[in-house]
Order: structure tokens, then C-alpha cells, then sequence
């Protein structure tokens, strides 16, 4: 093996760093999207009148049993044909990512609300509260407290895996570093660094998780 | 949207042999890699619990790198960039010699990275269990591999299982990715018959049903073993509210 070459990553850091903003991108809005729908999902799945939560259970199910990757061709084959005319690999990709994790999400959301033990509600119930008022100031945010860590958890994953829409062709951070590499024909140097980069973000992520779920349960 | 339907095209040569076979190297890859990721995930799982520094050190690195890194990267770390680094002689082996290496890349990737997620489960099991009993077992003058072999483990597996359950699920979508590297798995295969013939519906829905069939009996065992072992006294046990 020939040198390390750390000259070939300084010079490709411009262009490394567009297709990090694109991760970064779909990482922040898929998230939001995802969250969205989940919370949508939760809700139908434990409060709706009868074919919804039958609905929505088949759906996370359904998303849950095919791999990403499948997904992302899916949407990447369907929106087009669903418009009626090509748009870029972008808002596919996008979708694609946001009506995956939102069934994890949603699975997340519902647990959170679950988990809250049933005295809990009962009790709040005996003081006088209604129904809703016990939702809001009783259950809800014991709930939320449960699931912050594992929604935020959930998204380094999302992080992770917008890696993907490298077999869509998009220019995220590993594609553009694919590039690189297949132009400079520098794959150790590309991937090495591509692979430390991740590592550092997302186990400082995964410590800021950990350092809130901390606070939390104090 | 007007689109042509053909569904009969699944079911005629070449396209039926590539699911076929996209299926086979499926479930192959897959079973591959959980052979590796039970057996390292369990030694890391318990190297994680066991009161020796130097050990928990290394398994919790383990666990820390190769969960924060992209399965993807991953990937192509094996592929790409292993060959490289290792003794000539080793990559040239890797490189010209190796039957089928996207296959048994694609397999060792997936089993060292399934190795840390089953690593925490695993961890996670034996701290479920009350310290009291470790202390008892010792107390008794069992000795700490004893312990392990005859107390802890033989209960945190029977907890495990669900969540392992779920883990071996996973390794049958996460062997997708093997697609990137080139190998010819259920993805693959629906997206090639995609490419040769423009019926992306068909093909894509069959990879789905597949798949589903793939996990839907395990997803009913999980539940039924899920209901066995729900805590008495959640929110989550009646439909009622």
C-alpha cells in the first residue's frame, strides 16, 4: 500500500463538505417530517374510531418488515410516476426517509405514552381532573420525558442511515467521498475519513443523549 | 398516470430465477452474519459485565466504534479498504482469490456490525438481573465463570429472546445493503428486473411480499411471546382507553 495521503482529503474538503450540508439537510428535515407523522400515527393508533388504528398498525408494520433501501427505490420508482413528471433524486429520497422513520417514531411515541403506568391516570382521574387535563399535566409529560432520549437516539440512527441514498445517486457526504475516492483513486485515504467523521459525530451525539437522559432521571 | 400491468412477468424466466435466487443469497448473507453476531455479540455482551477493567474497555470500544459508524461505510471499509491495509500476501488473497467476495464481505460486515447491537442486548439482559443473586450464587462458592454459566446467563437469555428475536429481523433488511457492494440479494435482483423490463411495481412489490414472508412469522412469535411477558399494570394493556 502506498502512503497515506492525508493532501488528498485537505483538497477534497470543499466538496466533502457540500455533500455533509446535503446529509445534515435530509438528516434535520426528515426528522421533523418523521416526528410529525409518527406523533399522527400514535394518536390514530391508541385514540381513533375503528378501521384507523387497524390502519396505521398495518402501515408501521408494513415499513417496518421491508429493508430501507427498498424503500428509497420505491419512492425513487413511485414519485415521479405519482406526479407525472421526474423530479430530482432529492424530494424522493426525502420522502422516502420521512414515511420510514416515522413508523419507528411512531412506535417510539406510542411506548412513551404506554409505559406510563396505569395508577398514574387513574389517580389524576380520582383528584377531579378530566380526562384530558389528566393527559396533559399527568401522563403526557412523564411520556415525553420517557421518550425524548430515545426519539433523539432514533435520529442519530436517521443520520446513519441517509448514508443509503448513495444507490440513488445523491451527493450526501459518503457519495461525494466516493467520488473522490474513484476520481483520485484513493479509497483508503476517502473512506478512512469518512468513517472517523461519522464515528465522532455520532458518539458525541449518543453523549449528549446520554448526559440529558441523565438529567432526566434525576 | 397511465402504467402497463404485467404481473405474469414475475413469473417467467429470467426474472422468476432472479428472485429466486435474490432470495436465496438473502437469507444466506443473513444467517451468515447472525452466526457471527450471536456468538461475538454474546462474548462482548458478557465482556461488558464482567468486573475486569481491561475487557470492559475493549468490548465497550468495540461496541462504541462500530455503532458509530454507517453500516454502509461499514460496508465498504470491508470491501475497499481492508484489502489495502493487511499484509500484501492477505489482500492479495482477498482480492483475486476469495470465491464469491461480495458474499462473504457482505456476511462478515454484517456480522461484526449486528456483533455490538447484539453486544448491548446482551449486556442490557444480564444487568436486568438483581445483583442480589450474583451475590448469592457467588456466596454459595460458585466461581464467577460458574456463575455466569450456571445463574446469569441461562436467565438473561430467557429474557433475551424477544429482543434478540427482533435483532435477527433486522439482519434480514440490514442484508440489503449488500446490494452497494455488489451483491445480488432480493433488493438487487427486484431492482435489476426493474431496470431490464420498466415494471418497477411489480418487481418492487414482489421483493416486499418477500420480504413480509420473511418476517411475519417471526413478528407473530414475538408477539405471542411479547403478551407472555408484558408487565402487569402498564397503560399499554387494554384497548380500553
Amino acid at each position: 500500500m502506498s502512503e497515506f495521503d492525508f493532501g488528498v482529503i485537505l483538497r477534497a474538503l470543499p466538496f466533502l463538505w457540500q455533500g455533509m450540508q446535503l446529509t445534515l439537510l435530509l438528516t434535520v428535515l426528515a426528522m421533523m417530517g418523521g416526528i410529525l407523522l409518527g406523533t399522527g400515527l400514535a394518536l390514530m393508533r391508541m385514540w381513533a374510531p375503528t378501521p384507523f388504528p387497524q390502519l396505521a398498525a398495518g402501515y408501521v408494520n408494513l415499513l417496518r418488515s421491508i429493508p430501507l433501501i427498498l424503500v428509497v427505490f420505491w419512492f425513487y420508482f413511485l414519485v415521479p410516476l405519482a406526479i407525472g413528471r421526474a423530479v430530482g433524486a432529492f424530494p424522493s429520497a426525502l420522502i422516502a426517509f420521512t414515511m420510514f422513520e416515522a413508523a419507528y417514531y411512531s412506535e417510539i411515541i406510542r411506548a412513551g405514552i404506554q409505559g406510563v403506568a396505569r395508577g398514574q391516570l387513574a389517580a389524576a382521574e380520582a383528584t377531579g381532573l378530566t380526562y384530558l387535563q389528566a393527559m396533559r399535566y399527568v401522563v403526557l409529560p412523564q411520556a415525553f420525558r420517557a421518550m425524548l432520549p430515545v426519539l433523539l437516539t432514533q435520529s442519530i440512527i436517521l443520520f446513519q442511515d441517509t448514508s443509503l441514498v448513495y444507490v440513488v445517486g445523491l451527493h450526501d457526504f459518503l457519495t461525494a467521498a466516493t467520488v473522490v475516492a474513484g476520481r483520485d483513486n484513493r479509497l483508503v485515504e476517502l473512506y478512512t475519513f469518512v468513517a472517523v467523521i461519522y464515528l465522532v459525530l455520532c458518539v458525541a451525539a449518543s453523549y449528549g443523549v446520554r448526559c440529558l437522559r441523565l438529567r432526566f432521571v434525576q | 398516470m397511465n402504467y402497463n400491468w404485467n404481473w405474469g412477468l414475475l413469473f417467467v424466466e429470467p426474472y422468476f430465477g432472479f428472485l429466486v435466487s435474490g432470495l436465496r443469497t438473502t437469507v444466506l448473507i443473513a444467517l451468515g452474519a447472525w452466526a457471527i453476531a450471536f456468538v461475538l455479540g454474546s462474548l462482548l455482551g458478557i465482556a461488558r459485565t464482567v468486573p475486569i477493567w481491561g475487557v470492559r474497555v475493549v468490548a465497550t470500544a468495540y461496541v462504541e466504534i462500530f455503532r458509530g459508524i454507517p453500516l454502509l461505510v461499514q460496508m465498504f471499509l470491508w470491501f475497499f479498504v481492508v484489502p489495502e491495509i493487511v499484509p500484501r500476501d492477505w489482500g492479495r488473497w482477498l482480492k483475486r482469490e476469495l470465491p464469491d467476495p461480495e458474499f462473504w464481505t457482505a456476511v462478515v460486515a454484517l456480522g461484526f456490525y449486528t456483533a455490538c447491537r447484539v453486544a448491548e442486548q446482551v449486556r442490557a439482559g444480564i444487568q436486568s438481573i438483581s445483583k442480589g443473586l450474583l451475590n448469592a450464587a457467588l456466596a454459595t462458592g460458585l466461581t464467577l465463570p460458574r456463575t455466569y454459566l450456571h445463574v446469569l446467563l441461562p436467565l438473561s437469555y430467557r429474557l433475551l429472546i424477544p429482543v434478540l428475536t427482533s435483532e435477527f429481523l433486522t439482519i434480514f433488511k440490514n442484508s440489503s445493503l449488500a446490494l452497494t457492494i455488489g451483491a445480488a440479494e432480493l433488493t438487487a435482483q427486484s431492482r435489476q428486473i426493474e431496470s431490464l423490463t420498466f415494471h418497477g411495481f411489480e418487481a418492487f412489490t414482489a421483493a416486499t411480499v418477500l420480504y413480509i414472508a420473511i418476517t411475519l412469522s417471526v413478528i407473530f412469535l414475538m408477539r405471542s411471546l411479547e403478551t407472555r411477558m408484558r408487565i402487569p399494570g402498564m397503560l399499554g394493556q387494554g384497548a380500553d382507553r
